[in-house]
């Protein structure tokens, strides 16, 4: 099964929910306009607010239900076709059960309930939050406890958020559960210029091709642009194939819409020549055993 | 017996400024992309005034701006006292020549010799403080007159060393040079087109006649930015002494560095309640 994926990598106006929600309603229209084929539509961690809010979360941070449904709204505002559907992937700050989180939305949008019900397919809830230099999430957001793969229209997927992708186990997790695609929603601010890339893009450059090739599954990058008060973000959006293959990459620093297609049938032919995440699932009772011994004494004696 | 060859790890250059070396295209285009962003995205701005004092980070940051801006949109301010040296006001004319911007010269005598002459003991750092405060009055007044926003200057190895005037040359509300080390500025400075008689010339705050930075700092910016680097990292003075930095060098940063994280602060405000400012009600600037 093959589909196209869209990434919309924009500078969202800091805690101007209802602005960046119409900037979202824009990128609908304008693939609707310029690409209706387009099946999902990713876009970055945070996009509705800006990442840095401190405090600020408190004020923009909303429930998923409150989310789809004005992303719903948006997208049927902008959307006339009456057998329109779009997959949507986004990240946002979240109140759930009287906490606040760095979450991950997965929904479907439809343009009429006639044709298909729209529906919220999974939260993500960000499970390792970065708390050193620069970052305090912390702070100001509680931990996700669990990383899932759900089904899809496509098939099955995980979402991941920045820094979870920067521990391995997070995307091992995933693709245990069964993901055959991986989007990862990203806020990744520039540092360190002296190599080719910027210091943190060289990392990404790194981290999602391995994940990919590890596990062969593909992986669709979400990277936030723009600056928010000295610290500019990343962008550099990209789809990678299941042999770790980035076909496509957006810049650094602009706004833009990249565009791919997805064919799942390519997890099942890398994996036939690579089965290492076979190899991990038949080794699964003595990694558990370990695990559980570690976690049991942290600390060597 | 069949011997092996052994390869060894090159050992450890202290006199070395490999670390500090940057990308200096790609740093470019991100603080151009910086300075539109912060000014012309964020604040709806289009133009920007710099006090240009004929050294080399003013220079820079005048290249940068007019790219991001449009030279048209850059205004450059000469602010002398009568004792600025013509070498300053030349050099600052050379950055007009070079990128195109709007200059203006406004001295700056008449202001601080009118509080000076009321106070006749002040010392050398009063008077130079004094006309550092004079030139950001004069710069956030012509921002205001001109509806746009006063960027700073000051690059990380003075901000580290506390080589600047409090609420002076450290207040603009932009700056792109506060993360670069003065080597690094300078680096990027040969790589934009800045004229290279402002790089290679003895840095100085020109607040005093004949002054240099180096001198008043008992090292150079080059062997400075490279503890600095490590300390920054969070190496020790014992461990930078173990790699070979000199002990003398490694103690005069390190003191440098540990009496003025005062300077880089807000002023301290006495907190009274668990909805104090910046420690509990927390807003990032751009909120």
């Amino acid at each position: 099964m093959k589909y196209e994926v869209a990434v919309a990598q924009i500078k969202p106006q800091k805690g101007a929910t209802a602005y960046n929600l119409d900037r979202i309603g824009e990128i609908f229209a304008q693939l609707e306009a310029d690409s209706p084929e387009t099946s999902v539509l990713a876009l970055p961690e945070t996009v509705l607010s800006g990442y840095f809010l401190e405090g600020g979360v408190r004020d923009v941070a909303r429930s998923a239900e409150q989310l789809f449904a004005d992303l719903l709204a948006v997208y049927r505002q902008n959307v006339k076709r009456l057998d329109a559907v779009l997959d949507i992937c986004l990240g946002f700050y979240e109140l759930f059960e009287g906490k606040y989180y760095n979450s991950a939305l997965y929904a479907t949008l439809t343009a009429s309930d006639d044709f298909l019900a729209p529906s919220i397919a999974h939260i993500h809830r960000k499970f390792f939050l970065p708390t050193y230099g620069v970052f305090d999430e912390k702070r100001f957001v509680s931990r996700g406890r669990t990383i899932e793969a759900f089904p899809t229209r496509f098939g099955r997927v995980a979402m991941l958020i920045c820094e979870d992708v920067w521990h391995s186990i997070s995307a091992t997790l995933a693709a245990l559960k069964g993901a055959m695609v991986v989007y990862v929603l990203s806020a990744s601010p520039g540092r360190e210029f002296s190599g080719r890339h910027i210091g943190n893009i060289a990392q990404w450059n790194v981290l999602l091709p391995g994940v990919a090739e590890e596990h062969n599954v593909w992986v669709v990058y979400a990277g936030l642009v723009g600056f928010e008060g000295g610290k500019g973000f990343t962008g550099s959006s990209q789809v990678v194939d299941p042999w770790g293959n980035s076909l496509i990459q957006a810049s650094m620093s602009d706004e833009a819409i990249i565009r791919a297609t997805i064919d799942m049938d390519d997890v099942a032919i890398a994996r036939a020549n690579s089965p290492l995440l076979a190899d991990l699932e038949a080794t699964l009772g003595d990694i558990t055993l370990q695990l559980q011994q570690i976690a049991q004494s942290p600390h060597q004696k | 017996m069949n011997r092996l060859p052994i390869q060894y790890a090159p050992a450890f250059d202290p006199s070395s400024s490999d670390n500090l070396r940057i990308n200096e295209a790609l740093m470019t285009d991100w603080l151009v992309a910086f300075l539109q962003d912060e000014i012309v995205r964020r604040r709806k701005m289009t133009k920007a005034v710099v006090g240009v004092s004929g050294g080399v980070d003013s220079a820079l940051v005048a290249f940068l701006l007019a790219r991001a801006l449009g030279a048209e949109n850059v205004y450059g301010i000469r602010m002398p006292y009568r004792s600025s040296s013509q070498d300053s006001l030349d050099h600052a004319s050379l950055v007009v020549q070079a990128t195109g911007i709007n200059i203006q010269t406004i001295e700056i005598t008449g202001a601080v010799d009118g509080y000076l002459n009321l106070a006749p003991d002040a010392d050398g750092r009063r008077r130079g403080n004094v006309m550092a405060r004079a030139r950001m009055i004069i710069l956030f007044d012509q921002s205001q007159k001109l509806g746009c926003i006063p960027v700073g200057t000051g690059n990380k190895t003075e901000r580290l060393f506390g080589y600047f005037t409090w609420h002076a040359d450290d207040s603009p509300p932009v700056n792109p040079l506060g993360d670069l080390y003065k080597t690094q500025v300078w680096a990027l400075s040969r790589y934009i087109g800045v004229p290279s008689v402002i790089i290679d010339k003895p840095a100085s705050a020109d607040l005093i006649v004949g002054q240099t930075d180096e001198t008043d700092f008992g090292i150079t910016y080059e062997k400075a930015d490279r503890v600095l680097y490590y300390l920054l990292k969070g190496f020790s003075e014992s461990r930078l002494v173990e790699m070979g930095f000199p002990a003398a060098e490694v103690k005069l940063v390190k003191r440098r560095l540990d009496t003025t994280h005062w300077k880089r602060h807000l002023p301290t405000v006495a907190m009274l309640s668990n909805t104090s400012i910046n420690d509990y009600y927390l807003r990032p600037v751009d909120y």
